[in-house]
């Protein structure tokens, strides 16, 4: 806490190092198993970036971890720790499928993609504020209830998508596909209507609703007076009764906000590419959100880089099957659990060390004290 | 009736097989949660060592090396936890996530870079892994009536990590509650600063908790790939961990209610196999999805205080600063 | 259980139990202890009297191994010593009860005695040792009065009974200096005579106790020798009986620096609220408050005195709505507040009463908070900032200029965050936003702990200026000289209850001392 280093240091240059870290264990490991880390990386960064399309799905992933990223930073200011994103995540694709499945015979398709944003993040929201009422009225841990919430969410979801929703006649366990047009556009669809070719990519919408809701998150945190009183309780319980809050009520709306971001993911990967509810879309994009928003220092903007970040390892890592008999896409799993023991979990590793480099550096040399 | 009977009995064999893991699991979370860290990296570490161990059983074929080495590689990653948690004082939880992360990416990397099987280990036979342990006269008094049956199809034919998951509830619950050294663990999850003023180290005495709660875990990953499994696939653990991470919290932190717990979970996973689809008067049709929930959705409801009363360590999760 | 030291065979005076020479210690800019310098007859009890923050914990830590000194020397028993841990400290017979019990609430009483000495005894299995254990504590039990049940839990047991636990377990661990830090703080009257009779019979058994405390009654009621901490430094030795709660009580509050607060008689305006016979039970049944009443009126100060832990931070706690009472009831311009008409903080602000908490750090702002964004804390709703849900950095900045220029903080730069301002301007910000909301009552709770010198004179005049315009204002202090300064009224506090009010005409340090000490 009581870090002596200017703020460029704490935000830009820990988090790099943190990172740098991290890409050096994976390095070693690389080596070990026999293959060149820097052409792993060469064909990582032309993977996520260089290559046709690439860029799109650069994006795309990265709009999964924005949403998840932020629902982990908002909890984080209320000092609440969100591990359920998952869970929120799968509940806020439920919602939306329930909706479209049951209305797109109904309604237009435009009007059903309306809905369905406020559905996500409601459904995800009430994933989430239900450990955050636990935790504030019955005392059990948010961390440990969201754990078990996303066991229980993927139960639900197993439960109806191989039952009740699954597609008749088929074995897969999925529901049919949404009705044409209910979908989100994709960029190159867009850029297409207006005379630019651009690559296919599943980069959809749903990236423009992301950073949308980054800056919500912006305004919200710190612009709004609930989020002034949420990083009060956060940073001090006993100023937020004096100021005359309830610590109990602001725990239980943080916690279905945080939720309801992360419900939101599922417009990207549910109505933005499948058209369809299928099981597992969540694939632990939940839990990368932890990694983004601890480095992305739970700023938005911090978020938007960290969630590039992954995105570019997510895209870069599944070239990694191509051009690799070796290593895989798993890979990038790896570098993420690196990356959140470093910036998180060892995040005061390096300060001492950083800190008595940057005193000896930029200190001007006192006399003898 | 008599098929009814034996359908019974091998249910309740499938639940001691399905159990031991999660009671291994169930142990090595008491003795690191006692101390005050929160360790939900069980997963993690039961996943790497299920790998180390089959990897191992593969290449040189003695499956007692196998499981020393997957200790190993499990106490390791306890070290890792510790070095963070206790000698940083990071947060444990990300530090448990951390790891779990980790050994989903690491387990799978180097299975490809080993044996080229698309993450998976050779599959193993014969002496390479743990066999069933058949106790003596099993064949012969089968058919005796009633405790025929349960004597050779409960308890004969497990193997030998079964009988150490059982054995490891007793010595935990004799090292808790009747040791020196289980009077420091509980103290030092409860008040770390009486320890500290007694003139205990706190950091020597969580090490050596997170230790022990590496060296289950290994046995716990070895079962899973060598005893109970014949090599490693890719996430083989599918959320165990977490599951004895539930059965500990539902047995409130010791050691036997852990193992009931265990027990009951175990049960309800070899119920849910064997009911799937099955229609039951008032209830239809059983949903073994929903059956597999079930030990997760009873965590919340016990942790919420709606049945008996949850009493976690009260140090859990709090990094030891002598105040200042 | 060595009590050779009042026998020593060579005759002549023993050696001190301990002696400090030259004892300093700094936390980052705080000097918390200065050149302290200590001698304890063996066989005596000792106190240590001083303020909260006076350094006694930091020095008797130092001795518990807790800490290392960053210089100085230590001597126990004639013999200099290295007290690297707690374990060196154990080893040479030194026993703690700590302000904070160190019992594991879920372990028996046993248990807790034995947690880190349990091999020492020679059992075999922990039953063994556990038995053995049994056979001596009840020995020590009998021989030092200290009868309790060995196979109870903790958490079970009272607060006097849990530090009969820890006396016990110094003594079984071969204690035979015992260090107790506030021992009192959390007693009862009662609990508090037996624990004195304990500590009489340990003095008789040739234990020597160092009782650390800032309450006189006790100093007066049971040690040998007194010496006074004040700031980090050790002002004065004393024989007990050759000094006087008034002696003490100058030591050890004096501010020797006079402060120009241009206090001058003003008239008094109606009553804005009244206190009737408010009590308050904390956890565990004791009680907080015991019946205080008073009424307060615009255009006066009212000083609330008395040594700090005597009920005042319950009293402003419930007046601001923070806890609710557990009987009687406050009357605030007809409103009637109580324990079955609770009011929360906002009503009771509703209402025009602020209040500046005791506890800036953890209460009175949040500070990671920038200066502007504390300076609106509890008043995020104020039509001042615009009653909607933005919250525009240009208002909460332009606020916050305004009250630093108003209130000369410095530096005046609304961005920076309240930690780097020192404790002074912190003060200030505090005051400035709580001032500023223009209230009919304020409650003031240690309005220049850690403040400069020129930020108190400014405070006091800000605190005259209010009342000139007609505020009331009630002002929690432990700083006797400005309860002294700027009160028109002082009421005393000792151990939950009102020990009475007095006229600025009647109010002198001596009498003041004295309720303050309890005796009256």
């Amino acid at each position: 806490m009581s870090s002596t280093l200017p703020r460029w240091i704490d935000v830009g240059v820990m988090p790099l190092l943190n990172i740098l870290a991290a890409f050096i264990v994976s390095g070693i490991i690389i080596a070990m198993i026999g293959e060149n880390p820097f052409t792993a990386l060469g064909v990582m960064l032309k993977g996520a970036f260089v290559y046709k399309g690439a860029l799109g799905y650069t994006l795309f992933y990265t709009t999964n971890f924005i949403f998840t990223g932020l629902a982990v930073a908002v909890a984080f200011h209320a000092t609440l720790f969100n591990i359920g994103g998952e869970g929120q995540a799968m509940m806020g694709g439920l919602g939306i499928g329930l909706l479209v499945l049951a209305l797109d015979a109904v309604l237009p398709a435009f009007l059903l993609i309306l809905l369905a944003i406020p559905v996500s993040a409601l459904m995800g929201a009430a994933w989430g504020a239900v450990p955050g009422y636990l935790q504030a009225k019955r005392g059990s841990h948010v961390v440990i209830t969201t754990i078990m919430f996303n066991f229980i969410a993927s139960s639900i979801m197993v439960w109806l998508l191989a039952g009740t929703l699954m597609q008749p006649g088929q074995m897969a366990p999925e529901t049919r596909d949404f009705a044409e047009g209910v979908g989100l556009l994709k960029f190159h669809e867009i850029a297409a209507m207006l005379g630019i070719k651009v690559a296919r990519s599943p980069l959809n919408l749903s990236f423009v609703i992301a950073l949308a809701a980054a800056f919500g998150v912006w305004v919200l945190i710190w612009r709004t007076r609930l989020g002034y009183v949420i990083r009060a309780t956060g940073h001090s319980e006993k100023a937020a009764i004096y100021a005359g809050h309830s610590p109990q009520r602001i725990i239980i709306i943080t916690m279905a906000i945080s939720g309801g971001l992360a419900g939101m993911m599922a417009l990207n990967e549910i109505l933005g590419v499948q058209h369809k509810l299928i099981l597992d879309f969540t694939s632990g994009f939940g839990f990368t959100g932890i990694a983004v928003a601890l480095m992305g220092r739970n700023h938005p903007v911090g978020i938007i880089f960290a969630s590039l970040l992954f995105g570019a390892l997510y895209q870069g890592g599944a070239e990694l099957d191509f051009e690799f008999k070796t290593i895989t896409r798993e890979m990038v799993l790896m570098i993420q659990g690196l990356i959140i023991l470093f910036s998180g979990a060892l995040v005061y590793m390096f300060n001492p060390m950083v800190e008595r480099l940057y005193h000896r550096v930029f200190t001007p040399q006192k006399g003898t004290a | 009736m008599e098929g009814l009977w034996l359908q019974f009995l091998l249910t309740i064999d499938a639940t001691l097989r399905v159990a031991t893991p999660l009671i291994l699991c169930a142990m090595a979370g008491i003795f690191s949660e006692r101390s005050g860290i929160i360790d939900i990296s069980l997963e993690g570490k039961m996943l790497m060592s299920a790998f180390a161990a089959a990897s191992v059983a593969a290449v040189t074929g003695q499956p007692w090396l196998a499981l020393l080495v997957a200790i190993g590689v499990s106490v390791f990653l306890s070290l890792i936890h510790g070095f963070a948690c206790i000698t940083h004082r990071g947060n444990q939880v990300v530090s448990g996530l951390a790891i779990n992360i980790l050994a989903s990416g690491l387990t799978v990397t180097l299975g490809i870079a080993f044996f080229a099987q698309g993450g998976q280990t050779p599959f193993l036979k014969g002496d390479q892994r743990f066999s069933p342990i058949t106790l003596p006269f099993a064949d012969t008094l089968r058919d005796i009536p009633f405790l025929g049956p349960i004597y050779a199809e409960v308890i004969s034919g497990h193997n030998i990590i079964v009988w150490i998951a059982l054995l490891a509830v007793v010595v935990t619950s004799l090292v808790m509650m009747r040791t020196r050294f289980g009077l420091r663990l509980r103290a030092v999850g409860e008040k770390p600063e009486a320890v500290d003023t007694a003139g205990i180290s706190v950091v020597l005495m969580r090490y050596q908790a997170v230790l022990i709660a590496g060296v289950l875990c290994g046995i716990a990953g070895a079962y899973l790939s060598i005893a109970h499994g014949a090599g490693f696939v890719r996430e083989m653990t599918a959320g165990k961990g977490y599951i004895a991470l539930a059965a500990m919290i539902f047995g409130n932190w010791r050691p036997l209610q852990a193992l009931y717990a265990c027990l009951m979970f175990g049960f309800l996973d070899a119920v849910a196999a064997r009911v799937q689809g099955l229609e039951l008067p008032l209830i239809g049709e059983v949903s073994s999805d929903l059956i597999l929930a079930l030990p997760y959705v009873l965590t919340v409801i016990f942790l919420a205080g709606f049945i008996g009363r949850a009493t976690p360590p009260a140090s859990i999760g709090v990094p030891y600063v002598k105040e200042r | 259980m060595t009590k050779t030291t009042q026998h020593n065979a060579r005759g002549g005076t023993p050696p001190p139990a301990i002696a400090l020479s030259g004892i300093s210690k700094t936390f980052g800019a705080v000097r918390a202890n200065d050149d302290i310098a200590l001698t304890v007859t063996p066989g005596h009890i000792h106190g240590i009297v001083g303020e909260n923050g006076a350094g006694k914990s930091t020095l008797v830590s130092i001795l518990y191994g807790f800490y290392q000194a960053d210089s100085g020397d230590i001597a126990i028993n004639g013999q200099k010593v290295q007290i690297k841990s707690t374990a060196d400290a154990i080893k040479l017979g030194i026993g703690m009860v700590h302000q904070h019990f160190m019992l594991v609430p879920t372990f028996t009483v046993l248990e807790n005695i034995i947690l880190g000495h349990e091999h020492r005894k020679g059992g075999k299995s922990l039953d063994d040792e556990i038995a053995l254990a049994r056979q001596e504590l009840s020995n020590l039990a009998q021989q030092y009065g200290l009868e309790v049940d060995f196979d109870a839990l903790v958490a079970d047991l009272s607060v006097g009974l849990q530090q009969r636990v820890e006396i016990l377990k110094t003594l079984y661990r071969g204690a035979n200096i015992l260090i107790l830090d506030e021992p009192t703080g959390v007693l009862t009257p009662q609990e508090t005579d037996q624990l004195f009779e304990i500590l009489a019979t340990l003095r008789q058994q040739g234990v020597t106790v160092l009782l650390i405390t800032h309450k006189l009654r006790e100093i007066m009621a049971i040690t040998d020798d007194v010496s006074v901490m004040r700031g980090g430094k050790m002002v004065a030795h004393l024989t007990t009986a050759k000094t006087s709660p008034e002696e003490l009580a100058e030591l050890m509050v004096g501010r020797q620096v006079l402060i120009n607060a241009d206090f001058h008689d003003a008239e008094k305006g109606e009553v804005c609220l009244v206190a009737d016979n408010i009590t308050l039970t904390g956890d565990g049944g004791i009680p907080l408050l015991r019946g205080i009443s008073f009424d307060l009126r615009a255009g006066e100060i009212l000083g609330v005195a008395g040594v700090s832990g005597n009920g005042q931070t319950e009293l402003l706690e419930v007046l601001s709505g923070i806890t609710p009472p557990t009987s009687g009831e406050i009357n605030i311009g007809g409103q009637v507040i109580g324990a079955h008409q609770p009011a929360t903080p906002n009503d009771v602000k509703n209402l025009g009463l602020a209040h500046v908490p005791e506890d800036r750090h953890a209460m009175g702002m949040v500070l990671p908070f920038s200066a502007a964004e504390s300076a609106v804390l509890g008043y995020e709703r104020q039509a001042a900032l615009g009653d909607s849900i933005w919250f525009g950095p240009d208002l909460l900045q332009n606020h916050c200029a305004e009250l630093m220029q108003d209130y000369d903080i410095r530096p005046a730069d609304p961005a920076l965050k309240c930690n780097l301002f020192s404790g002074g301007n912190q003060q200030k910000l505090v005051l400035a936003r709580e001032m500023s909301a223009a209230p009919k009552i304020l409650l003031v709770g240690q309005p220049t702990r850690g403040v400069d010198i020129g930020a108190i004179e400014f405070i006091y005049q800000r605190l005259i200026a209010m009342r000139d315009q007609g505020c009331a204002i009630l002002l929690v202090s432990v700083e006797l000289d400005e309860i002294l300064t700027l009160s028109d009224r002082v009421m005393v506090m000792n151990n939950g209850a009102s020990m009475g009010i007095v006229d600025k005409k009647d109010a002198d340090a001596q009498s003041i001392g004295l309720m303050m000490a309890g005796v009256v």
